[in-house]
């Protein structure tokens, strides 16, 4: 066996079906082995997209995504899409191709120290010079990768040996002393948390994207009714709660429900879990909850404090600390106080429900995500690019389901909607998928239209068209005196023909109900689609300016009760 | 809050990129390094890294979380409180006269270094000891020029058992 023989038998060992990827010089040896191999390989279009394609397959399955790339400029184009997972903890595994161990070092041909470039944005980095190390450093990688806080791990793997022979084929996991994550939360803390739990008054959740990650929603939905108490999420943490519940009050932060930022601050006790408090998500930190007490659970020891002081860290798994805490909260009775906190924080949420009926022509983008959400079931896989189209989607979109709403937070990847939309479709077939674009960012990923026709999976691209960079441009206009520099994208392409081009059917929307109707037919046919609408340039979202608190957006928030 | 000096002691994997990691680690959350120093540890495999880190109090405990998040570190330790710290420091004295030649023996003999190497218009001295110990003799044969200075930055190690 020879060591990209060994690559991909360890792929297979580890449950890998499909991995995404583009070849190049340095990776020739391990393609020929890939020939004859029944393990299937997506050939992207733009190495990034296969990081993407991989970080989308992850979130929507829970599962190790991998992408492959050649050396040099396939590993490098790779970095974005790297950086994104390592942001968002997203476990993918990145194979790169390398020059021949005795090259390296000497700016050979298509040369890149793929390990050092990316050494800030990986959980951790292999690279075998020997073909007998090839198993264990795979295995150890998907171990790395997938376990603790996850993220992305390289493995970058010299020419030669790719070629050469091994010995034996020994896959032991590699020693790894120091790394040990935290699964099991200590009990004297969560103990501690039933105390200021049941001293509590006016109790609130935040819950991130490590409540989706550690598979915690039973218990999360088991906490919030056992104690009564209201649940807001960070962005990528949409999913975690059921966004239909009563309880639900949808996201906080920049772009954030009215209901919630302006409520958080009213809380005595807020008990966040998996978040990292980014500061998309607090706004100012010296007005962010100054007099709540805040329990951060969290599987990363370096979060706590990090952002936030918090009056009670607990660090682990957590799943594994919701199913202890519930079990500590068994004899919990909600108290009258905290009956009445929930109440009125349930009527104001009524009250502040964003407004999302329009019948304006050109469409209101709140209107196009109100039709998309009546048409998709609660098991649909909506994934966002960034910008406004992202916060769009994310403020008018209930999710129900975890692993459902596939966003890139913390990078906040231009191009990472559409590709994401890809790896998650070919992870869970049977799920209708949905990319929610703007018209700037799907110009950076357009190629993948190839990928889409040529392998024949079924992604729906809606392309929301205003011919502006959308969210520089509201900046520019609420912040720097309507001086819109370079963000007007003036002759856009004809997204219809383009997409056709590529042998993908699309359609131009203009008007209500054409969305819901073009959207319903696309998920019935089950081919790829692309729907190109045509929004409202002007429409924009309230916000927090840079340096304010959680409760000073900016800009008109429009009540659907106001809706005549 | 106030910055103050830290002695963290490490043991990392003895691996290629470990220094750097760490190094970058610190470049990239903005810690302010003041030393690092490196070499084998007791154990095979594993190298033992003393780092000088200037922070408050929320910095050096960002600085311990995120080097223990390094899968390539093992261990980690503020050691600031008690331990015994040492530098090793080599020195180019000019030599202008022989009577600058006998005062800076004498202040070799007070701090109890050594001399190396000597020439007619330089002495080399080694010395070791603290920071504090280690600059306040290069203050003193400052006045005679310094032609060259070459420090390794402090190691340190815990004391007791």
């Amino acid at each position: 066996m020879r060591g990209g023989e060994a690559i991909i038998e360890s792929l297979k060992n580890m449950g890998v079906k499909t991995i995404f990827g583009y070849p190049g010089g340095q990776t020739i040896p391990f393609y020929d082995m890939l020939y004859d191999a029944d393990i299937d390989h997506i050939l992207v279009r733009h190495e990034q997209a296969a990081a993407h394609a991989a970080d989308g397959y992850a979130r929507a399955s829970g599962r190790v995504g991998v992408c492959l790339a050649t050396s040099g400029p396939g590993a490098t184009n790779l970095v974005t899409g790297i950086g994104t997972a390592f942001m968002d903890s997203s476990p993918i595994v990145a194979i790169t191709g390398q020059v021949p161990t005795h090259l390296i070092g000497n700016d050979a041909f298509q040369e890149a120290d793929i390990i050092g470039i990316t050494m800030p944005i990986v959980k951790h980095s292999f690279q075998p010079k020997d073909p007998d190390l090839i198993p264990s450093m795979i295995k150890t990688s998907f171990e790395i990768a997938s376990t603790g806080r996850p993220g992305p791990v390289l493995i970058d793997v010299p020419k030669e040996v790719q070629e050469g022979e091994l010995t034996k084929f020994v896959d032991t996991l590699i020693d790894t002393p120091g790394y040990n994550p935290t699964i099991k939360g200590n009990i004297r803390q969560i103990k501690k948390a039933r105390d200021l739990i049941k001293e509590a008054k006016r109790p609130l959740i935040l819950a991130g994207a490590g409540v989706i990650i550690s598979n915690a929603c039973c218990e999360l939905k088991k906490l919030a009714e056992t104690i009564n108490a209201p649940v807001m999420t960070s962005l990528l943490g949409k999913g975690a709660f059921d966004e239909t519940n009563d309880l639900a009050l949808g996201m906080l932060g920049m772009h954030g429900r009215k209901v919630s930022n302006d409520y958080i601050n009213e809380s005595d006790l807020l008990i966040a879990i998996g978040v990292r408090f980014s500061d998309r998500t607090t706004g100012r930190l010296d007005s962010f909850v100054p007099d709540t007490k805040v329990i951060h659970i969290d599987i990363d020891p370096a979060e706590i404090g990090k952002n936030v002081d918090v009056d009670l860290p607990i660090v682990g798994d957590a799943r594994n600390i919701l199913e202890s805490l519930n079990k500590v909260l068994k004899d919990y009775k909600v108290s009258d106080e905290v009956n009445n906190w929930t109440d009125m924080i349930k009527a104001k949420k009524q009250e502040l429900l964003p407004r999302v009926t329009y019948d304006d022509v050109p469409l209101k983008p709140q209107s196009v995500i109100r039709e998309i959400a009546e048409v998709l079931t609660p098991e649909s896989i909506l994934t966002t690019d960034v910008g406004q189209n992202q916060m769009w989607a994310a403020h008018f979109f209930d999710t129900q389901k975890p692993r459902k709403f596939i966003s890139s937070g913390g990078l906040g990847t231009m191009g990472f909607g559409f590709p994401a939309a890809i790896g998650a479709k070919v992870a869970c077939p049977d799920n209708p998928v949905v990319s929610i674009n703007g018209d700037g960012g799907f110009l950076m990923v357009c190629q993948e239209l190839a990928t889409v026709r040529e392998y024949d999976i079924p992604v729906i691209a809606v392309v929301l068209e205003n011919r502006t960079l959308g969210m520089v441009y509201q900046w520019q206009s609420l912040l720097y005196d309507e001086r819109h520099s370079q963000t007007l994208l003036g002759n856009s392409p004809d997204f219809v023909k383009l997409a056709e081009s590529f042998g993908v059917n699309a359609e131009r929307i203009t008007k209500p109900g054409e969305t819901k109707e073009a959207l319903t037919k696309a998920i019935k046919d089950n081919e790829p689609v692309l729907l190109n609408v045509v929004i409202d340039s002007e429409e924009a979202l309230p916000m927090l300016p840079p340096g304010a608190g959680i409760n000073e957006m900016i800009g008109e928030y429009k009540l659907e009760k106001d809706v005549i | 809050m106030t910055l103050e000096y830290h002695v963290i002691s490490t043991l990392v994997e003895d691996k290629p990129g470990v220094l750097q990691k760490v190094a970058g680690m610190f470049n990239r959350r903005g810690f302010n390094i003041d030393s690092i120093t490196v070499g084998n540890s007791e154990v095979e495999g594993q190298s033992r890294m003393v780092i000088t880190v200037h922070a408050d109090e929320k910095g050096l405990e960002q600085v311990m979380k995120q080097l223990n998040k390094l899968i390539d570190v093992i261990k980690i330790k503020d050691i600031t409180q008690n331990a015994v710290k040492r530098e090793l420091c080599l020195v180019k004295v000019n030599v202008p006269n022989a009577e600058a030649r006998a005062e800076i023996m004498q202040y070799t003999n007070i701090f109890r270094a050594h001399i190396l190497d000597v020439s007619e218009e330089t002495l080399l001295i080694e010395l070791t000891g603290d920071k504090k110990k280690v600059n306040a003799f290069i203050s003193l044969v400052e006045n005679f020029g310094i032609k060259r200075i070459a420090r390794t930055g402090l190691t340190a190690m815990s004391r007791g058992v």
